[in-house]
């Protein structure tokens, strides 16, 4: 018994985008079952109840949708920048490094003008803080343009130098000088924190910039003469030569725009829930961003819709503990079969599977 | 509408189970929630946190809920405000990252209790506590400087805190005093809980010379790979015997289960104040596990004659002189280091190797 995989040649359009719908219909299904092993007897809930818990709880409560914002609106940046590389095949994994530097470069603003109530502080910061993380990104970007190292090694590296510059940062030069030499920095003061948009909840302007962010994309991937570019260049590198697009401007581009989108995120975040700098700041969202890239068919509006996706994964394993006593892993366990079904039925589109080598000869003559 | 019968049955059932098995009057309307930095089977911090709640759940009858692997920073405010939305009156935040969080909820919520573990910031419903775990790593000095041959202790560290620094230093104090020679290296992982740089980090000190490991991180992983190589370990948080039978010389135990009982009670009766504990040895919130029969029996004399020195006030770990790795006295001899200079230690003392990270 052979397994085979066989092109389809032509993929359909249609499955393109259902496929990540059928992905997240097929975890449900898996989750329901994996609940009714999981759930403990004493809490007498059913698995519907459990997912409910998982998947409706988090959103219904009050200031469910505030959190779920919060909580996407760092990864959904992180992922609309990295988009534009993937596009153009310009991997940038680093993310997560210029989303730290980011929050740092802007946090170096507050601090030089702290206790210093003006309008002026916030946008200040946002401008460092995406200088910040366009300069992270430059270098990967220049060791390409120049040498032609590979940008998924060099950013993936920095990101770990990124982490250690924060810890350095936070034990030194940033400490703060009332902290019991305790490695943090001091709580913004108000001109430096992001206003709340919905009063009662956690739910910052960062929120509503970040919707901008997406429509801003979206137009450009669909109207500009850039967002054709990057695809051109990403679908038919040669084509693009041909006509006279310059592969090293994208390469730049690409890489400052989601460095600098990156960038932003992290001063939102700092800005926004985290009001300080700490060592443990980086929460992976970087990483996640890659994941909700794909997930999203690096399409904003995809990338809008799964990055929420993903941030309920994490409020409803929160909620699964809480009210059902579940383990953290079924986070994980959720995310992870979420990409593993997207993965699958990505080559189930693409290739149809044939058993026996005697039907593929068949099937090849 | 299913959402709110849900949240009925759940309550209901919550209620009901609490009062079967308390049978005391306030148990159905105290519930207490728990926050965790780590997984609950990392058999270190975490882990001896969750024995404590579970200690509740046994003596008090009360319903209890916990949240583990918890990130240190948003995440944590909306855990926390969840716990104190659910009902929970008694929240326990059981690392130092949750600090500035725990004290915003509280402030939302004037009605619930609130307790940070190893903080220093307290308000009207926000206590803090710790333990002085340093008192073992006193004890563990004597012990770990009686049994290097080779006068290298290696020492896996977190995140360079006072906290951490001050059992670097109380270890070094304690092996000095038996074996002038010991020196201290350090590896700074800077993580709570990561079994794999954990191990790599004993795996790296043990080719530098050193012949114990030492660890101020939760998982059991460097005490295997002492195991493995034949070198000595020392438990941290809980005993760790089971994962390195051979090796294990003894353990620093945070036994947090009788406190955690007293705050639950406190909180049930009505008694429950905002204030700050660090207890050690003496209110036994610091124990140490059997020592290693390995140990010659004049080592473990000695060892329990500084254990019992420190739990009726007769030794103290910082006693004077202590001399920093420049040579400076910091504390004078015949002085005490007060509290004051120990929660904000923030130098090494002569005989750890290596600059402190700064």
């Amino acid at each position: 018994m052979l397994l085979k995989l066989e092109s389809r040649g032509e993929i359909s359009r249609s499955m393109l985008y259902a496929t990540p719908l059928i992905a997240v219909v097929l975890t449900l299904i898996t989750g329901f079952f994996l609940f009714v092993f999981l759930l403990d007897p004493s809490k007498n809930a059913s698995a519907f109840d459990a997912l409910y818990t998982f998947f409706v709880d988090p959103v219904i409560a009050s200031g469910g949708i505030a959190e779920l914002l919060v909580k996407a609106t760092p990864i959904i940046l992180c992922a609309i920048g990295l988009s534009m590389g993937f596009r153009a095949n310009v991997w940038n994994i680093g993310a997560e490094g210029q989303f730290v530097i980011g929050a740092i470069t802007g946090t170096i603003v507050v601090l030089a003008f702290y206790d210093v109530e003006s309008v002026f502080i916030l946008p200040m910061m946002m401008v460092a803080g995406t200088l910040g993380g366009m300069a992270w990104a430059a270098i990967p970007a220049f060791l390409r343009t120049r040498f032609n190292t590979n940008e998924i090694l060099v950013s993936l590296m920095l990101t770990y130098v990124a982490v250690l510059v924060l810890s350095w940062a936070v034990h030194g030069p940033m400490i703060d000088p009332d902290g019991f030499n305790f490695p943090q920095t001091r709580l913004f003061h108000d001109s430096a924190l992001l206003p709340i948009i919905w009063e009662g909840t956690r739910l910052h302007l960062g929120a509503a910039l970040m919707l901008l962010v997406v429509l801003a994309a979206w137009l450009i991937i669909s109207r500009h003469l850039i967002g054709f570019q990057i695809r051109v260049i990403g679908m038919a590198p040669k084509a693009a030569s041909y006509a006279g697009f310059k592969e090293k401007k994208l390469i730049w581009l690409t890489l400052l725009v989601s460095g600098g989108l990156a960038g932003f995120a992290g001063i939102l975040e700092a800005a926004g829930p985290a009001e300080q700098l700490v060592p443990t700041f980086p929460q992976g969202y970087g990483f996640t961003a890659i994941i909700v890239a794909f997930l999203g068919r690096l399409h904003p509006v995809g990338i809008f819709m799964a990055g929420l996706l993903m941030a309920l994964t994490y409020l409803g394993g929160e909620n699964a503990q809480i009210m059902l006593g579940m383990p953290k892993s079924v986070t994980g366990v959720f995310q992870g079969m979420l990409l593993f079904y997207l993965l699958a039925t990505d080559v189930l589109i693409r290739y149809r599977v044939r058993i026996g080598s005697a039907v593929a000869k068949s099937a090849n003559a | 509408m299913f959402g709110s019968t849900w949240k009925k049955t759940i309550g209901a059932l919550a209620v009901a189970t609490g009062m079967a098995a308390a049978g005391q009057a306030a148990a159905e309307d105290t519930k207490v929630g728990f926050v965790y930095v780590g997984p609950i089977s990392d058999h270190g911090w975490s882990y001896m946190h969750n024995v404590g709640r579970e200690a509740i759940e046994k003596e008090l009858g009360l319903t209890t809920t916990y949240v583990e692997s918890v990130n240190e920073g948003p995440d944590a405010e909306r855990v926390i405000t969840k716990l104190a939305k659910d009902g929970h009156n008694l929240i326990f935040t059981t690392s130092f990252g949750f600090m500035n969080q725990t004290l915003k909820v509280a402030k939302r919520f004037p009605n619930v209790k609130f307790e940070h573990a190893t903080g220093f910031r307290r308000s009207d419903n926000v206590s803090t506590y710790s333990a002085r775990f340093y008192e073992g790593r006193y004890v563990v000095g004597h012990i770990v400087g009686k049994m290097t041959k080779t006068n290298t202790i290696g020492y896996i560290a977190s995140f360079p805190i006072p906290e951490v620094i001050r059992g670097i230093n109380a270890t070094i104090l304690g092996a000095r005093k038996v074996n002038p020679d010991v020196q201290i290296k350090v590896v700074w992982v800077n993580t709570w809980v990561d079994p794999g740089k954990e191990g790599d980090a004993a795996k790296a000190l043990i080719d530098q010379g050193a012949d114990v490991i030492m660890q101020h991180t939760d998982s059991p992983s460097p005490l295997q790979v002492a195991q493995n190589r034949g070198v000595w370990a020392v438990g941290q948080a809980s005993d760790m015997k089971t994962f390195a039978p051979k090796s294990q010389l003894t353990a620093i135990i945070d036994n947090w289960a009788p406190y955690y009982v007293a705050r639950a009670k406190a909180a049930m009766d009505g008694s429950w104040k905002s204030e700050d504990t660090w207890g050690g040895f003496k209110s036994g919130m610091v124990q140490l596990a059997d020592y290693n029969e390995a140990i010659p029996a004049d080592v473990v004399k000695l060892a329990e004659e500084v254990r019992v020195g420190i739990t009726d006030g007769s030794i103290h770990p910082f006693a004077g002189p202590i001399k920093n790795q420049a040579g400076e006295v910091i504390v004078p001899e015949g002085e005490v280091a007060d509290d004051k200079t120990l929660l904000g230690m923030n130098f090494y003392v002569e005989g750890v190797q290596g600059e402190l990270p700064q």
